[in-house]
């Protein structure tokens, strides 16, 4: 029997031996990836020995902190707050809750923040040998204070008492976000509280309101985009069938897709392009359904669709924030399905979606996204919300570079489509977005979304001076009802006027 | 048998020289086990002054009382078994030690701060753990001097197995509420203050079943008849005993819910079985049962649930426990984020932070038990749990070495199904809280918080001295204490291999 005792012998040796490399690869190879994942409770803790950094906004010529550390005498030495108007800046900062996962910026820069960024490296070199434990790295973001409350207090005052909406406002010639509001919202100190009963009762509060006012709907959410959709078919139409705007497109008071279909488009307005033709610059002035619909048969739903796509329709991967799956994303806007069961164009879906309804959905980042690149010339700029990132001795350790994402049209139709979206506001649907001394020009959308709710209410816009684009926006209405659209593009108004005195251009 | 170590230690040599004393290595364990002591002292030192800033009188307390107990049972060796392995008390004594200063240290850290200099010494979890440790070494050396020779374990074989196997079936047929801890059906509870695992104890008792049976049946057992692959296969009317144990087992994985101990009883069994057939296609066999049973619970987990459901759970958090991070894979990803915190070299005893930030709540659940060697890992790193690892490989190879040392079959089987269910049961637990198996209920012998675990662990060990003692005693001698050698049927005329 002592042979077969040395050879359990051996296998023992060899159970401890896997036991023993199974450590190696538990406490040497994986063991950074373990010690800073976000699932680590350690991980925090030790974070709340230093002074976590500032997220800032600009005001004026200055930034002001949204997001900051301040010293306590707990356990924790640090407690998160946000000190300015939280609310309106709940989408962008996000929170940093003392145990469970950060949101939005304070997750997408969470080791640039906390100082264990490698750019902040030899920071905590130098920690190591003076001893002085240095705050973490500040965050500057592209918001601009006042645009950003201006848009967040006019979707809480709104006159069409929508409960939820979006505004969005980029600079169209570099992609930096100016506001990006969202409501309804709620207060991040209540989760970043030390209490961490408190913290998560208050979470558990505003994840299960059914308001859902932790989702932010300027990017994580798709809504029917009504006649905004009708920009996109504009841009295919100069593009693709070599349009201007004076070119004469049918009309009417009503468009059957399929005759004898049983299925009709009709205008908003019986007085709106009555007559068998239209000019396309009218047709949008006046958002004629009937026309559109019958542009985007004209067109097929595969050219709608691939110009929906160079605006950046179905792009998975769009991130205004941070890197890798900590990042804040865009979810995609989709034009949907247009093809009927025998896989063929159906002329119904198309004239559908022609004018933004069916399955086309879009987020209001992606309304503003292409109004913004209307008034670029066609350049659509990737969006962003971090200007630059400093280091604890305010040097700056990172710049952001505006980049151009794609261009969906050429100059000369982007021309074309401002002369036509300045029609809109001029003489057409978008009035209510005039400013004096400006040019303006946008495309305003009613959505019909079920028949017990009121339709959503949008509108897309730019101001440019001296044919120098200030700024592009969007902003979005929930169930507005009737009104819906004229009370965004008053929004929209009001938000590019702020920029424009942000700007200092009055 | 092969004489393994020199002649002159030969046990069958008869010494020729009149009045040479085979060694009993008695002093060399007492230094051993002063320099183990050193290492616990030093530990808890450390500890103390982490967590409370400075060593106070009141820390002393508990070192004593550790070096007073394991003292004590030094010199009750000397008596009961004059001749047992030197390296093993030592080994168990650190591990058992570093475990009570262990549970000291969650003490510390479970109180505030500013309160910890007032924690006495004489209470706690890490108290308990002591006063556990005196009565199961009561218990033990009792246990030496009622069994002054293991053959005697033998005449008892059937009644010891039967006790087995009934304190096996105990908690499975007691309903849940007096029997289920953390998803296991392991323990009888007697209110939620005392709980103790009658599975810790029926493994010995199992293993003396086991032996006395392997010992009887070995030779038809051996019997091979059908050759494939090179391999000798036993007839197919031999297969009755293991797939008996292996249907008992695998009532143990389902209504037990619990693999680790469904996995010990099965791997005892098949290892003394191919230590008394010598037939390497036993193991083949036994771990194909073995595999086939748990891949078929997992598949019923999967498609049925009902008993089989918490295996298939198991399984699943077991293949990637991030999925639920904050749900069902809690335990094991906290498990691996505190290893993973501590690295090569940890952050020092008392230095971790197995707590949350507002210290009454543990970031690592049920740390004090099936996670003990995962809040080890955090302070003293990779290198301090590969010295846990050796301590534990060091009683296992030693106890190996005396049954390979010691004359009869029934201690070779013995000895050697001891050594190896210690070593399995550290495989199982350690293997499950860093992820090499999926988790399962076992304690970490000698170092998890509880009485029985603990006490069983050491009566294993009581009975390992024992063989270790007869395996290096002198023929001339006898056995310890001066009684006369037991004499059992049939024994002296077996064949050794």
């Amino acid at each position: 029997m002592n042979a077969p005792l040395r050879r359990v012998g051996v296998v023992v040796l060899v159970l401890f031996g896997l036991l023993f490399l199974n450590l190696n690869w538990v406490q040497a190879y994986k063991a950074d990836a373990y010690r800073t994942d976000e699932h680590n409770g350690r991980v925090q803790l030790s974070e709340y020995q230093h002074q976590r950094g500032v997220i800032a906004v600009v005001a004026g010529r200055d930034q002001v902190p949204i997001a900051k550390s301040i010293e306590t005498n707990d356990t924790l030495k640090y407690q998160r707050q946000y000190p300015l108007n939280p609310a309106a800046y709940a989408a962008i900062t996000g929170y940093k809750p003392v145990s469970g996962i950060p949101t939005n910026i304070e997750r997408a820069e969470d080791d640039f923040l906390s100082g264990n960024a490698a750019a902040l490296f030899s920071d905590r070199l130098r920690e190591v040998f003076t001893g002085n434990k240095s705050s973490g790295g500040n965050v500057l973001l592209t918001i601009n204070k006042n645009v950003q409350e201006k848009a967040y207090n006019d979707l809480i005052n709104n006159n069409s008492g929508a409960k939820n909406g979006a505004v969005v406002a980029l600079d169209p010639t570099t992609g930096a976000i100016l506001a990006m509001a969202t409501t309804p919202s709620y207060d991040p100190n209540l989760i970043t509280t030390h209490d961490t009963n408190a913290a998560s009762a208050a979470f558990n509060q505003f994840n299960k309101d059914p308001a859902k006012p932790l989702l932010n709907r300027a990017t994580q959410e798709t809504f029917p985009p009504g006649s905004t959709m009708k920009v996109i078919i504009s841009a295919a139409a100069l593009t693709d069938l070599g349009y201007n705007p004076q070119t004469v497109i049918p009309a009417g008071p009503s468009y059957t897709p399929i005759p004898g279909g049983g299925f009709t488009i009709h205008n908003a307005h019986p007085s709106i392009c009555p007559d068998a033709t239209i000019t396309l610059i009218l047709a949008l002035t006046q958002s004629c359904n009937t026309g559109f619909a019958q542009l985007g048969v004209k067109l097929g739903a595969d050219k709608v669709k691939a110009m929906a796509q160079g605006f950046g329709f179905e792009d998975n991967g769009l991130t205004i924030a941070g890197d890798g799956n900590k990042a804040m994303t865009v979810v995609p806007s989709h034009t949907g399905a247009m093809t009927g069961d025998n896989g063929q164009d159906d002329p119904n879906f198309v004239a559908q979606s022609s004018i933004g309804q069916k399955d086309v959905r879009i987020t209001p980042m992606q309304g503003a996204l292409i109004a913004a690149t209307v008034a670029n010339g066609g350049n659509q700029m990737r969006p962003y919300l971090i200007d630059k990132l400093q280091a604890p001795d305010l040097t700056t350790t990172s710049q952001s570079a505006p980049k151009v994402l794609r261009q969906p049209v050429n100059g000369q139709v982007a021309g074309y489509l401002q002369e036509m979206m300045e029609s809109v506001v001029q003489r057409g649907t978008g009035t209510k977005a005039k400013i004096d001394g400006f040019r303006v020009g946008g495309k305003t959308g009613t959505a019909q979304n079920s028949e017990d709710d009121g339709d959503h209410g949008w509108f897309i816009g730019w101001v440019m001076k001296d044919g120098r684009p200030i700024c592009a926006v969007a902003v979005f209405l929930q169930n507005a009802g009737s009104g819906g659209s004229a009370e965004a593009t008053r929004i929209a108004g009001d938000v590019m006027k702020t920029v424009i005195t942000e700007r200092g251009l009055k | 048998m092969t004489a393994s170590a020199a002649p002159l230690a030969s046990p069958s040599a008869p010494s020729a020289t009149a009045g040479f004393r085979m060694p009993t290595r008695r002093n060399s364990e007492l230094v051993l086990l002063l320099l183990a002591m050193v290492v616990v002292t030093a530990y808890a030192g450390a500890v103390e002054y982490a967590l409370v800033g400075k060593v106070s009188a009141d820390f002393w307390i508990q070192p004593f009382l550790l070096l007073l107990v394991f003292l004590a049972t030094h010199v009750g060796l000397r008596f009961l078994a004059p001749y047992a392995d030197p390296a093993i008390l030592p080994a168990v004594a650190l591990l058992n030690g570093l475990g009570v200063a262990f549970l000291r240290r969650l003490d510390l850290g479970r109180t505030s701060a500013p309160q910890r200099a007032d924690l006495g010494a004489l209470s706690g979890d890490g108290f308990r753990q002591l006063i556990w440790t005196l009565a199961a070494i009561i218990v033990s050396m009792v246990a030496l001097w009622v069994v002054r020779d293991h053959r005697v374990l033998s005449r008892y074989a059937y009644t010891l197995g039967l006790t087995g196997i009934v304190l096996v079936m105990i908690p499975a047929v007691l309903p849940a509420s007096l029997s289920e801890v953390n998803g296991a059906k392991l323990w009888i509870r007697f209110g939620s203050f005392f709980q103790i695992q009658p599975g810790e104890f029926a493994k010995i008792l199992l293993l003396s079943f086991f032996a006395y049976y392997l010992v009887r049946k070995r030779e038809v057992l051996a019997l091979a008849s059908r050759r494939f692959l090179g391999i000798d296969f036993p007839r197919g009317r031999d297969l009755g005993p293991v797939l008996l144990v292996w249907v008992l087992s695998l009532l143990v994985l389902v209504f037990e819910k619990d693999l680790g101990t469904s996995l010990m009883y099965f791997g005892m069994f098949v290892v003394t079985l191919y230590i008394a057939t010598e037939r390497v296609s036993w193991l083949i066999i036994g771990l194909l049962l073995f595999f086939g049973g748990a891949f078929l619970a997992y598949v019923l987990g999967a498609a049925f649930g009902g008993p089989f459901a918490n295996f298939h759970e198991r399984v699943i958090i077991w293949l990637d426990p991030f999925k639920d991070a904050n749900g069902d894979g809690f335990q094991l990803v906290q498990s691996l984020l505190g290893l993973g915190t501590g690295g090569l070299f940890g952050s020092g005893p008392g230095r971790g932070i197995p707590y949350m930030a507002d210290i009454h709540r543990f970031i690592l659940p049920e740390v004090q038990n099936d996670f003990i060697f995962a809040g080890f890992g955090e302070e003293i790193g990779l290198f301090g749990l590969t010295a846990l690892l050796m301590l534990y490989l060091v009683i296992a190879e030693r106890g190996l070495r005396a049954a390979i040392a010691v004359r009869d079959s029934f201690g070779k089987l013995m000895a050697g199904g001891l050594a190896f269910t210690l070593a399995l049961q550290v495989f199982v637990i350690v293997g499950g809280v860093t992820k090499l198996i999926p988790l399962t209920g076992q304690t970490t012998p000698f170092l998890s918080a509880g009485g029985s675990s603990l006490m069983a662990n050491w009566l294993l060990i009581a009975m390992l001295l024992r063989v270790s003692d007869a395996s290096r005693r002198p023929a001339s001698v006898g056995t310890g204490g001066g009684s006369a050698p037991v004499k059992l049927a049939g024994l002296a005329t077996e064949v050794m291999r």
